[in-house]
């Protein structure tokens, strides 16, 4: 096993603990935060994951005794920064789940590949994760000239950090449509819903063809991508489509989470973990082999 | 009322150009919003709101596509003014900080940011360059019958917090009734400071919209949106020359020239109109229903292609809580009714 460290032990650290201690690849060996009582904390240490509350320099003195190879950012893009430069300096993998964005854009199942050895891969956003592997469905097949994705997520699934900055999330997923879902331009719309009991995350994904859409390889290309997906987000569900409509190409998803930590309507931020995770673990997958 | 014009105790804020792009499909083109603008400012009427539909970066496959940018429009209209000005509406997570920018430069004066009214606190960042830009800045709660008077005082809150001036009471669904009016924009004036002034954007699905514009300005409402022949989402929204002639009736100076808007709504918005605006069964269940007047056109054309009655796609939309901008769940809901009356 490959030892690993989460920093940041809020919602998403916290449900990435979870599925981590399931993992046959990475361990979890460090939480790493910087308020003693976090509930986050407390959790790592009660599944015996060491804690320090001293942020990442409580972390680095033990990053080689503990064979810590992989770190999985979750904290802020303000302190990504820093902690991406430690780690690397030590030969430390980054996993940045926050929105900072200095490493490569990486959607697992799209583009692992071309992007696992890079020393700091980026997640996108929820709404990329959730989204992005339908447009490069489409666009393994043939050109996309435009990929807009409507992304509508519960209202406790949001928190405080997105909502300051909700900006951030149409830019990154609009970046990630383009650099990584292969559309030639891209757009991202998220819209918020108070039901309750919540809802679970819908995406919408609409992709313009610049010639016609050729139907059989696109809808047979659109399912391989969602079993793909499913590998590690089981809930990652087709509800309807592909619609054809002219040079539309459309697809209406349900993403519902294991509910590991996090409630199973709040797939926007399960497919973030898993996602990682999934990241992590193929980044790693190697150095297992090596040893 | 406001103190920096004495002959106005009302300010009308004309929706044509924005809601109005709704029942158009976003098909304005730029010679007809210059000629309603100049025409409406000719009228006297303060305030004009120019925008795609759906607010700042609206064009879309899922909103639909204007046939010209946001910055191609205001930069036509906004220095063709000679008194009036030019507002735009943006909703964080479709507008982006850039398109306000970029509507700044074209000369927009005032900005209106537009939540779902239980997220008040996604408004943050744009009401907040907004200010940083100088300009005037409205925060918009929409489909504000969904939440009770005390709860929407407290979104309220939050958007004065963030450092709207004006706060709005949007019955984005047309589904109040005057009674609703009064109690929420009480319940706004009791906790915002007396500096925030109070505005009402009604919909007019339960023909509701002049009364409710009154309810509103009697509870304290300094500004209410309203539009020429009621060009707008669903029903319309009020229509701008009735509310002009009864605020006339009673005394309420806006400052308009009451021919001067019958003559704009008569002349040159109701030739553009595609299809009447009107409270037909659609627009009724919206109001009845409580669903986002936005819908209507969305709903007939999905009922077209997959054979389900709007009415019935709209009732589902309500249903499931939708909220505004989910225009992209309306032709899922179709298909999925289809299946379901299919038996399949």
């Amino acid at each position: 096993m490959i030892g690993a460290a989460i920093l940041g032990p809020g919602n998403i650290g916290t449900d990435l603990l979870y599925k981590m201690l399931r993992s046959p690849v990475l361990a979890p060996r460090w939480m790493v935060g910087v308020v003693p009582t976090s509930d986050g904390l407390a959790i790592a240490r009660e599944h015996g994951v060491k804690t320090t509350h001293d942020g990442i320099d409580g972390l680095l003195p033990h990053l080689e005794a503990d064979g810590v190879r992989i770190a999985f950012d979750a904290t802020s893009a303000k302190v990504h920064a820093r902690h991406a430069a430690l780690l690397g300096e030590r030969g430390v993998k980054v996993v940045d789940l926050t929105p900072a964005a200095l490493g490569p854009y990486c959607i697992p199942c799209v583009n692992l590949d071309a992007v696992g050895r890079e020393p700091n891969v980026n997640m996108v956003s929820c709404g990329g994760q959730a989204t992005i592997p339908m447009v490069a469905a489409v666009s393994r097949v043939q050109p996309v000239s435009y990929g807009e994705i409507v992304a509508t997520v519960s209202s406790r699934s949001i928190g405080p950090g997105t909502r300051a900055n909700i900006d951030e999330f149409t830019r990154t997923t609009r970046a990630g449509i383009e650099a990584v879902g292969g559309a030639q331009r891209g757009k991202a719309i998220i819209i918020i819903n108070p039901a309750d009991p919540p809802i679970i995350m819908r995406d919408t994904i609409h992709c313009l063809t610049v010639e016609p859409p050729d139907e059989a390889a696109i809808t047979a290309s659109i399912q391989a991508m969602i079993a793909d997906v499913q590998r590690y987000v089981p809930g990652y569900t087709l509800v309807n489509g592909p619609v054809f409509d002219g040079h539309r190409v459309s697809v209406w998803l349900e993403v519902a989470g294991a509910g590991d930590y996090l409630p199973r309507y709040a797939g926007n931020l399960d497919i973030m973990t898993s996602a990682a995770l999934r990241t992590g673990e193929l980044m790693c997958a190697p150095m297992l082999e090596a040893v | 009322m406001n103190a920096s014009s004495p002959a106005r105790d009302v300010l009308v804020h004309e929706m044509s150009l924005r809601d109005g792009m709704h029942p158009k499909q976003h098909q304005i083109s730029v010679d007809e919003m210059v000629a309603v603008a100049t025409a409406l400012d000719a009228a006297g009427v303060p305030l004009i709101e120019v925008t795609h539909g759906d607010g700042l970066g609206g064009g879309s496959v899922n909103y639909g596509f204007a046939p010209h940018t946001d910055v191609d429009y205001l930069s036509a209209v906004c220095p063709k003014m000679t008194q009036a000005r030019i507002s735009a509406l943006t909703l964080p997570g479709i507008g982006t900080l850039d398109d306000l920018k970029a509507a700044a430069d074209c000369g927009v004066s005032v900005f209106r940011v537009a939540t779902h009214c239980t997220e008040a606190d996604v408004a943050g960042q744009h009401i907040g360059i907004s200010r940083s830009l100088g300009i005037e800045t409205v925060g918009f709660l929409m489909m504000a019958h969904m939440i009770p008077p005390e709860a929407l005082a407290e979104q309220a809150r939050i958007l004065e917090d963030f450092g709207a001036q004006i706060v709005y009471v949007t019955d984005s669904a047309g589904y109040m009734l005057p009674g609703d009016v009064t109690a929420r924009l009480q319940a706004l004036r009791a906790v915002l400071r007396p500096e925030t002034a109070l505005g009402f954007h009604g919909h007019h699905n339960l023909a509701m919209g002049v009364a409710n514009s009154l309810a509103a300005i009697e509870a304290g409402a300094v500004r209410v949106d309203a539009s020429c022949a009621g060009m707008g989402a669903g029903a319309g929204n009020t229509p701008t020359e009735v509310l002009c002639a009864v605020l006339d009736r009673m005394g309420i100076r806006t400052g308009i020239d009451l021919y001067g808007v019958m003559d704009v709504a008569e002349d040159l918005v109701l030739p553009m109109l595609d299809a009447p605006v009107r409270v037909d069964r659609d627009a009724l269940t919206l109001g009845y229903a409580g669903v986002y007047s936005s819908f209507l056109l969305f709903a007939k054309r999905a009922s077209e292609r997959y054979g389900v009655p709007s009415r019935d796609i709209l009732v589902r939309m309500g249903e499931l809580k939708s909220v505004g901008g989910q225009e992209d769940l309306i032709e899922s809901v179709a298909m999925d009714m289809a299946r379901e009356r299919a038996g399949r």
